[in-house]
C-alpha cells in the first residue's frame, strides 16, 4: 500500500547534509500573568527518510514542539529551519506556502472538512497550491485514496466513514502535495488497535517506500519502539534521544 | 479562485435556511428600494413632463432683467444722478417678426408670438382672475401641446366667432360656463369685451387649467389696448433640457428677459433635489439594515467554522484566502439577495402601477412609475457593497484565527 509519488513540487536541499527540518534553541513561552514554558531550548535535526517518534508524558510539550516544527506556531526564541531556510521572519503568506508545499499534517482527530466529500478533502491542499491541472489533481487524489483502500468512498462525506477510514483520509490529504515531511500528532490516539496498526503501517510505508520523513507525536510506547528514532520530552525539555532499535528513554 | 468559490458555496449551501433569511433581508431591501426609486422618479418625471408640456420651454418677455439705463445716466456717465423719473417705455417686443426670424435661424425648435394680459372673466355673477393669452392657432402646435389638449373643439374654433375664447376646463367648471356661453372679459388696461366660449382645454396641471384662457392674438391686442402688441415669444425646443443655455443666449442677443422652464420652476426643481436626497437616504438605510443580516450570517458561519478555518490554515491556506472565502460568502448572499430583490422590485412596481389613485394636483389616475435599469444597478451595487462590507469584518476576524489554539482545544 503506497501512495503514488508525483514529481516533487518543492525544491529539495541540494545536499543531504542540510537537514529537512532543524530546531535551533527553540523555546516557546506562553505569555500571561504567569508565563508558561511549553518547550525550552530544543535543538534537533531531522533528515530525509527518518521515522521519528516524539514521546513524553502529558504536558511535556510534544504537540507544542510539533506545531513549532510545522510552522503552526512561532518560537519565542530560537529558530526553525526548513531545508536550511530560517522561518521566524517569514511573512504569513510565505509560511503558509511552506506549510502547503513542504509539510503534511495528520492530527489525532481526522479534522476533515465535514461538508466536503472525501475526494474534495484530499483535493483541497492541491487546489490551494495550484501546481497541477484540474485533471491531474483529480487523478492524483484518486490514486492516493485508492492506494489507501478508499476508492469506494470517494464521494462520501467524513461522517459516513469509520474512525480508521477517516484517519486514512487525513493521511491521504497530508500526502496530497507530496510533501517531504509528514507531521503527525497522535495519529493513532483516537483509533482502536486494528485501525491504529493500519495507520502505523501507512506511516511506515511513507518512510520505507516513499522516502519521506515522518515525525509523529505519540503516547504509545509500543508504537514508538517500532520507529527509527525516539525523542523524549519532559516539562518542555529534551531529555533523551534514542537511536534506531533502542527503547525510548523513560 | 475556484477553491475560494467552492468552499464559500459549500458553506452557504450547507446553511441554506440561514442563508435564505439573510438573502431575504437583502432582497426585501433591494426590492423596496427599486420600488421607491421607481415611484419617486416616476412622479418626478411625470410632473416635469406635464410641466414641460403645459408651458413653453423658453418664454421671451418684453422686459429686461435690469432696469434700462436712463438717458441722463447715458449722457452723464461719470456722475451719479438722483431723483430721475424713469423713462416710460412702450410695452411689447420691438420688431417681433424680425426678432422671431433671427431666432428661427438658429434655435432648434418652434417659436410663436403671443400677447399675455391679466384680466378678469365674469360670468353668471362670478369673477375669476385669469391670464389671457392671445395666440396664433396655426403656430401654436409648434410651441405647445394645446392643440392636443383641446376638449370639445379644435384650436381653429378661435376663428369661428368674433372674440372667441378657449377656457381651461377647471376655469370653465369654476364659473359654470359651457361651450357657446357668452362671457365678459375685462383687463387691467381698461378694456372690456364680450367673448364667446368656443372650447376648453385640459393640460393636466391644475394651476394652468384653472387660470388660463386663450384668444386670438388680435383679440389679445384689443384687450391690451395696443395694436400690434407682442409681449412674449414662446419657444419649444427639440431638446427641452437645453432650454437654459439657449435662453441665456437669446437674452444676450436680444436683451429681453428669456426664462427657461427650469428657471420658471426653480423652486419646484430644488424641491425635487431635496426629495431625491431624502429618497436615497431612506433607500440607503433600508439596504444598510439588510446588510446587518449578512453580517449576522457571515459572523455565525465564521464562528461555527472556526475549526474548519484552523484546519485550512494548518494545511497552508494563507490568511488572504481564508478572508476571501468569507467575503465571497457575503458577496454570494448580497448577489443572491439582489437578484431576488430585482424580481421583487419589478413585481412591486407592477403591483403599485396597477393601483388607482387620485392626485390632488394632477389628474393622473395611476401612480406614475419610472422603470429604469439604473435603479436596479444602483440598488444591486449598494446591496453588494454593503454585504461585502458587512462580511469583511467577520472574515478578517476568521482569517486571524490562530490554528494552534483551536487544534489544542479540539484535541
Amino acid at each position: 500500500m503506497s501512495a503514488p509519488t508525483a514529481s516533487r513540487p518543492v525544491e529539495q536541499a541540494a545536499s543531504s547534509s542540510v537537514p529537512l527540518i532543524e530546531a535551533k534553541g527553540v523555546t516557546r513561552i506562553l505569555p500571561g500573568i504567569v508565563p508558561t514554558t511549553l518547550v525550552h531550548d530544543i535543538n534537533l535535526q531531522f533528515r530525509e527518510n527518518e521515522f521519528v517518534a516524539i514521546t513524553g508524558p502529558s504536558g511535556s510539550g510534544k504537540s507544542s514542539l510539533l506545531y513549532l516544527l510545522g510552522l503552526l506556531d512561532l518560537p519565542t526564541s530560537g529558530e526553525v529551519l526548513i531545508h536550511g531556510k530560517a522561518t521566524a521572519h517569514m511573512a504569513e503568506a510565505e509560511r503558509a506556502y511552506t506549510r502547503l508545499s513542504q509539510l503534511g499534517f495528520v492530527f489525532q482527530f481526522h479534522f476533515l472538512l465535514p461538508e466536503f466529500t472525501i475526494l474534495d478533502n484530499v483535493l483541497l491542499p492541491m487546489r490551494a497550491l495550484d501546481r497541477l491541472s484540474a485533471e491531474a489533481m483529480q487523478e492524483r487524489a484518486v490514486e492516493i485514496l485508492s492506494a489507501l483502500s478508499l476508492s469506494d468512498h470517494l464521494n462520501k462525506r467524513p461522517d459516513q466513514l469509520s474512525g480508521g477510514q477517516r484517519q486514512r483520509v487525513a493521511v491521504a490529504r497530508a500526502l496530497a502535495n507530496d510533501p517531504p515531511i509528514v507531521l503527525a500528532d497522535e495519529p493513532t490516539g483516537s483509533l482502536d488497535s486494528h485501525a491504529s496498526e493500519q495507520v502505523f503501517q501507512l506511516l511506515r510505508d511513507l518512510v520505507d517506500k516513499q522516502g519521506k520523513t515522518v515525525i509523529a507525536v505519540t503516547h504509545d510506547l509500543g508504537l514508538a519502539q517500532r520507529m527509527d528514532r525516539r525523542i523524549q520530552l519532559i516539562d518542555g525539555g529534551l531529555v533523551g534521544e534514542t537511536p534506531q532499535d533502542s527503547p525510548p528513554q523513560q | 479562485m475556484k477553491l475560494i468559490l467552492t468552499i464559500a458555496w459549500t458553506h452557504v449551501r450547507s446553511r441554506a435556511r440561514h442563508t435564505g433569511f439573510a438573502m431575504a433581508g437583502v432582497a426585501t431591501g433591494v426590492g423596496f428600494s427599486i420600488m421607491m426609486a421607481a415611484l419617486m422618479q416616476g412622479s418626478q418625471d411625470d410632473f416635469t413632463q406635464r410641466l414641460v408640456n403645459a408651458m413653453p420651454h423658453i418664454t421671451v418677455y418684453d422686459e429686461r432683467r435690469l432696469p434700462p439705463r436712463q438717458p441722463a445716466e447715458q449722457s452723464f456717465d461719470a456722475i451719479e444722478i438722483h431723483g430721475l423719473t424713469p423713462e416710460a417705455r412702450r410695452p411689447g417686443i420691438k420688431n417681433p417678426l424680425a426678432t422671431m426670424a433671427a431666432l428661427e435661424a438658429w434655435v432648434p425648435g418652434g417659436i410663436a408670438p403671443s400677447v399675455r394680459v391679466q384680466g378678469i372673466i365674469r360670468y353668471a355673477g362670478r369673477d375669476v382672475g385669469t391670464a389671457i393669452v392671445g395666440i396664433d392657432p396655426r403656430r401654436e402646435a409648434a410651441v405647445s401641446d394645446l392643440p392636443k389638449q383641446m376638449r370639445g373643439a379644435t384650436l381653429a374654433a378661435l376663428y369661428r366667432a368674433t372674440n372667441a375664447i378657449i377656457l381651461g376646463d377647471k376655469l370653465a367648471e369654476k364659473i359654470g360656463a359651457r361651450i357657446g356661453a357668452n362671457i365678459t372679459v375685462q383687463t387691467s388696461q381698461g378694456a372690456r369685451i364680450g367673448a364667446h366660449v368656443v372650447g376648453f382645454f385640459h393640460s393636466g396641471v391644475r394651476q394652468v387649467d384653472e387660470g388660463t384662457a386663450y384668444v386670438l392674438t388680435r383679440t389679445g391686442q384689443i384687450l391690451a389696448r395696443q395694436t400690434g402688441l407682442i409681449n412674449e415669444l414662446r419657444l419649444r425646443l427639440t431638446d427641452h433640457l437645453s432650454a437654459r443655455a439657449i435662453a441665456e443666449r437669446i437674452e444676450s442677443d436680444t436683451g429681453y428677459k428669456s426664462v427657461a422652464w427650469q428657471e420658471a420652476n426653480e423652486e419646484l426643481l430644488s424641491a425635487f433635489v431635496i426629495r431625491n436626497i431624502i429618497m436615497y437616504t431612506v433607500v440607503g438605510a433600508i439596504l444598510l439594515v439588510a446588510s446587518f443580516g449578512t453580517y449576522n450570517i457571515v459572523s455565525t458561519i465564521t464562528h461555527e467554522k472556526a475549526r474548519d478555518i484552523a484546519i485550512m490554515k494548518s494545511l497552508g491556506l494563507p490568511e488572504a484566502t481564508v478572508r476571501a472565502i468569507f467575503v465571497v460568502e457575503a458577496m454570494m448572499i448580497g448577489l443572491g439577495g439582489a437578484l431576488v430583490g430585482f424580481a421583487l422590485g419589478y413585481l412591486l412596481c407592477l403591483g403599485l402601477g396597477a393601483v388607482e389613485i387620485k392626485n390632488p394636483f394632477l389628474d393622473a389616475n395611476r401612480l406614475p412609475l419610472a422603470y429604469s435599469a439604473w435603479h436596479y444597478v444602483l440598488a444591486g451595487m449598494v446591496a453588494l457593497i454593503s454585504s461585502v462590507a458587512a462580511g469583511y469584518m467577520p472574515a478578517r476576524r476568521a482569517a486571524r484565527v490562530y490554528p494552534v489554539d483551536i487544534i489544542r482545544g479540539a484535541t
